[in-house]
């Protein structure tokens, strides 16, 4: 049996911010991480774009992870890689599987969930057509590209305009592929504007709005896709069926917090980003245990991940201290146009409380209002919101003396 | 020269194989695609049928009876994970009628352990049946097994007691000289005194390639939904609705690995390889899975995938022509059918032939494999400490290890795609389907095989994963 | 010129022209869009990312030291087709001096030791 204070599960950008907020705040920490290495999936995005909040320069991915991994090192946290969590206990018992270790058990006083998100696949989207080779999600084809070095075809769809897939769509052009087009079933994109203009808008790689593949073709590796308009119910519009050739289709259709692990827990979910519900500690309903990163809800911006990170990590040192403030706490309830806010809930007390959200859709000149007890705490209007990017609003905890409500005022 | 050659790696081939592998006879099986198990066996239900379905007095009914009480020893001498979890037919109001025939004819063919439930005594049964379901229909001796495992699990004994499996080898001709057989593939010459067609939808190719009668297939696509584990709670049986003209309908089950199977559709399509998934087919199941059973979550849906039934007529086709061996429209119940079939074409059709059947002296049992998840801690400690790879993880959804990815590809019929290999160890057929350990998979595969990223494929030839490598495909200015 | 802003969601779709040698931005709902337009009109630049390989098969992500004009993008990538380079390599190394003659460096973004 191993006891530490705060034992960090994952070690990308969450859990190395966790754990490092952790240390600095004087509990001993352990990183769990199933990989060989540090630094999550910031190892293969290799793009630029990283680190503009936090580090006030732009990193690539690998950059931005070294930068941790060497204050991990400082710090020196203790790391266990190759190292793959089978089991965790409602008080706090882990039970992690390696090839040098074997079965081990550790006691922690406090646990960081930082196991980051999957990406939807082609069953759960439900594809239809052949199952050929050729179809991959756009992040396991950056792992294949950017880290084994291999490219998974020459002539490629991408379906989904998230992020990764309009990365993928510029990585795959740098290396000599011909990308056809984008699609989005979506009348908007999930990705960010900066993405879209220097992704595909610098390479003339058109991106096409309620559009899916209805198909996939080809018996052995895709020969093509039939492409298709969907109409407001999501439905195929048949005589919009349009084939079209290729050797690739990457999917980039969404990503979902990787929370199995923690399933028997009882831990409470939120259904709209299926990570924990968690306060403004980032503390779960289950006593001591705590959630950061994407596993907690997807991010868009990597920085945002560490601010969160940090939030958590010193927390779990709080809490395996005895110090975590506890008393009442009031909800926070998303409404009018506002998809989902984080943290859940706000403990009472002093200081700055800083609101994350997304919206439902895409807004013109809305103006965003937070009330608590029907007073106005804040707002503000945009000259635009999309679902693809995450806000934030900065409250005062002393004003916060009931439940908040956060939703959007849309001009008709 | 063969004794006996088998074309077919399906179930009915590699069941046969397997029987014929008891005797003393050097028994050869050719196989077109990369892997046994590719045509039907991989993609279909994986019900070990009860047996109350088929009109009596048919091979169906007989087989699929006989079949049944042979699978669960069967599966587990082979190490394949079989349960027995019982099926349920579930009717509406006016559906009794039809459940007692089915009950009936259950009784002529020799089902034991078969029961008419009521709504009461059905809800002891499943708590989330449908609110319109009145009765049901109770067969014990039904379960559920991955139909490819098995299918493996019969080649692997075949191979361990001596017979040669062969793989990418369709066959191209078949003449028959003084009265042996002379098979031609792309790739070789083979020689048997018997041949056994078991080649599924290619039944009718092979049986013109070799001047027999002509084989009418109809093909019949089936849709498939498969869901995450954490769907499998909500139910335990097999449950199946009415029995209409097009079949025995849509299905839900658990899987023998852990899922959930919802399908299959019944659509008619012009080939055995039109495998396709259709959108109006997958509605389909949505529909009538809501039908059967309340909270079933179809969006816990992790894959989609479609089989070809091959039908010919209303029974299967087994018979011998001289030296000749025809098993064909094997279609459900196929699967459950298929050791008594191996055992009524070896014991009987082969026997007839001349061949003599001798029992060899010792028979080597196919070695357990090793499943670390089903193991305690202290035995999987111990496992790590004889062999460290039992203790890297690499596919987390199925909590497959690296040990594990070994031995399967160190395995009798060593996978030679990813499919294959899928098939064996299940690394791969989680929620992220291969998304975090593909790359991983494929590094062990490249290492242990002596190959590149770049020659290994999803399921054979000219299904490669990748491409190049980096910086091939740029053309230089 | 047709220039999308990526200032923010809004994607404001500017025409930028040159009239009697002076840049006029129209189109834009904000100065940001102004700056950017002017900008990606009189030189569109980017940061370029990635891999050159290393000589026992893996793979070196790399990025310019600053950006270069967008049209040299291509002609640069394509340059790096056979670049191989030797461990060990750390973050920051430079891997390709002046980089097709655009002022900037190739740079290592990963530490292959």
């Amino acid at each position: 049996m191993i006891n530490y204070d705060v034992v960090v599960i994952g070690g990308g950008p969450a859990g190395m911010g966790a754990a490092i907020s952790a240390k600095e705040n004087g509990a001993n920490v352990l990183i769990i991480e199933r990989d060989d290495k540090l630094g999550g999936i910031l190892n293969q995005c290799i793009h630029n774009g990283f680190g503009l909040h936090y580090f006030h320069v732009e990193l690539t991915g690998p950059e931005y992870a070294d930068r941790f991994i060497q204050r991990v090192q400082e710090l020196q946290i203790d790391v266990m890689t190759q190292t793959f969590v089978i089991n965790i206990t409602a008080d706090r018992m882990l039970t992690a599987v390696s090839a040098t270790e074997g079965i081990v058990e550790i006691s922690a006083k406090a646990i960081v969930l930082a196991m980051g998100c999957r990406e939807r696949t082609a069953g759960a989207i439900q594809l239809g057509g052949d199952r050929p080779a050729g179809v991959w999600t756009a992040g396991l084809a950056q792992k294949l590209c950017n880290i084994d070095g291999y490219l998974v075809g020459k002539n490629v769809v991408v379906l989904g305009s998230g992020d990764i897939g309009l990365i993928m769509a510029r990585r795959m052009t740098y290396e000599g592929a011909n990308v056809i087009m984008v699609c989005e079933v979506m009348p908007y994109s999930s990705g960010l504007k900066r993405n879209i203009v220097q992704c595909l808008n610098d390479y003339n790689i058109p991106l096409y709005f309620k559009t899916t593949i209805a198909e996939i073709v080809g018996k052995d590796r895709v020969e093509g896709v039939v492409i298709a308009q969907v109409d407001d119910r999501m439905q195929i519009i048949s005589s919009t069926r349009k084939y079209v050739e290729c050797d690739c289709v990457l999917l980039s259709v969404g990503l979902i917090p990787e929370n199995d692990l923690v399933n028997g827990l009882g831990i409470k979910m939120s259904p709209v980003t299926t990570g924990a519900e968690v306060d403004d500690y980032r503390h779960t309903s289950v006593e001591g245990i705590f959630s950061c990163g994407n596993v907690l809800h997807v991010h868009d911006l990597v920085d945002n991940v560490s601010a969160e990170a940090f939030i958590a990590g010193a927390s779990a040192t709080k809490y395996a201290k005895g110090e975590l403030p506890h008393g009442q706490s009031y909800r926070v309830i998303p409404q009018n146009g506002v998809r989902y806010a984080l943290p859940q809930r706000i403990i009472a007390g002093e200081g700055k409380v800083k609101v994350y959200y997304r919206v439902d859709n895409i807004y013109k000149a809305p103006r965003v209002v937070v009330k608590c007890n029907g007073e106005e705490l804040y707002s503000r209007r945009y000259m635009i919101m999309a679902p693809g990017e995450m806000e934030s609003v900065e409250l005062d905890k002393e004003k916060i003396v009931g439940d908040v409500v956060i939703e959007l005022e849309v001009q008709q | 020269m063969y004794d006996v050659i088998v074309i077919g790696g399906g179930i009915v081939g590699c069941a046969i194989l397997d029987k014929l592998s008891t005797y003393q006879l050097d028994c050869l099986l050719l196989e077109k695609e990369e892997d046994v198990s590719c045509g039907c066996s991989k993609a279909n239900s994986g019900i070990v049928h009860a047996g109350y379905d088929a009109l009596p007095n048919t091979l169906k009914a007989r087989f699929n009876v006989r079949g049944n009480t042979m699978y669960y020893p069967l599966a587990e001498q082979l190490g394949v994970p079989i349960n027995k979890c019982g099926s349920l037919v579930l009717a509406n109001e006016s559906g009794l009628e039809q459940l007692r025939k089915l009950y009936t004819r259950g009784i002529n063919n020799g089902v034991t352990d078969m029961q008419i439930l009521d709504r009461n005594q059905l809800y002891n049964f499943e708590h989330n049946i449908a609110d319109n379901i009145m009765y049901g229909l109770y067969a014990k001796s039904a379960g559920v097994v991955s139909p490819y495992e098995m299918t493996i699990a019969l080649a692997e004994r075949a191979v361990l007691n001596g017979s040669l499996i062969i793989t990418d080898s369709e066959v191209v001709g078949i003449k028959n000289i003084n009265g042996s057989y002379v098979i031609n593939t792309q790739n070789g010459e083979y020689r048997a005194r018997v041949l056994i067609n078991a080649s599924g939808y290619g039944a009718d190719t092979i049986n013109r390639l070799a001047n027999q009668a002509r084989i009418d297939y109809v093909f019949s696509r089936g849709d498939y939904y498969v869901l995450d584990s954490t769907e499998r709670p909500i139910f335990n049986h097999i449950c199946f609705p009415l029995p209409n003209e097009k079949g025995k309908g849509v299905l839900v089950a658990p899987t023998a690995d852990g899922n959930v199977i919802a399908g299959p559709t019944s659509m008619r399509v012009e080939n055995g390889t039109d495998t396709a998934v259709k959108k109006d087919g997958l509605d389909y199941i949505k529909q009538s899975v809501n039908t059967m059973l309340k909270n079933v979550n179809l969006r816990k849906v992790i894959r989609v995938f479609a089989g070809v039934r091959a039908v010919a007529g209303d029974d299967f086709i087994i018979n011998r022509n001289n030296n000749f061996v025809t098993v064909a429209g094997i279609c459900s119940p196929g699967l459950t059918s298929a050791p008594a079939i191996a055992e009524y074409v070896v014991e009987e059709l082969v026997a007839q032939t001349g061949l003599e059947l001798r029992k060899k002296d010792v028979l080597i049992d196919r070695k357990k494999p090793i499943i670390t998840r089903d193991m305690s801690n202290q035995q999987w400690q111990e496992l790590i400490r004889v062999n460290p790879a039992y203790g890297r993880m690499v596919c987390r959804c199925e909590r497959i290890t690296e040990g594990e990815i070994l031995d399967a590809i160190n395995s009798p019929l060593s996978p030679s795609s990813l499919d294959a290999l899928k098939r064996r160890v299940r690394v791969g057929m989680g929620r992220c389907q291969g998304g975090f350990c593909t790359a991983r998979v494929m590094e062990i595969i490249a290492r242990e095989k002596g190959i590149h990223f770049d020659d290994i494929t999803k399921k054979g030839k000219g299904s490669e994963v990748v491409v190049s490598a980096i910086k091939e495909a740029i053309i230089n200015d | 010129m047709n220039i999308t802003c990526i200032n923010c969601p809004m994607g404001c779709q500017m025409v930028v022209d040159k009239i009697d040698g002076v840049v006029t931005v129209k189109g834009n709902t904000c100065p940001r869009g102004r700056t950017y337009g002017i900008q990606e009109y009189t030189l569109p630049k980017r940061m370029v990312t990635s891999l050159v390989r290393v000589n026992d098969g893996r793979v070196l992500s790399v990025k310019t030291s600053d950006s270069i004009p967008k049209d040299k993008i291509i002609h640069c990538l394509n340059s790096l087709k056979d670049v191989i380079v030797a461990p060990p390599i750390h973050i920051g190394d430079c891997i390709v001096a002046n980089i097709c003659n655009l002022g900037v460096d190739l740079v290592a973004t990963k530490n292959i030791l």
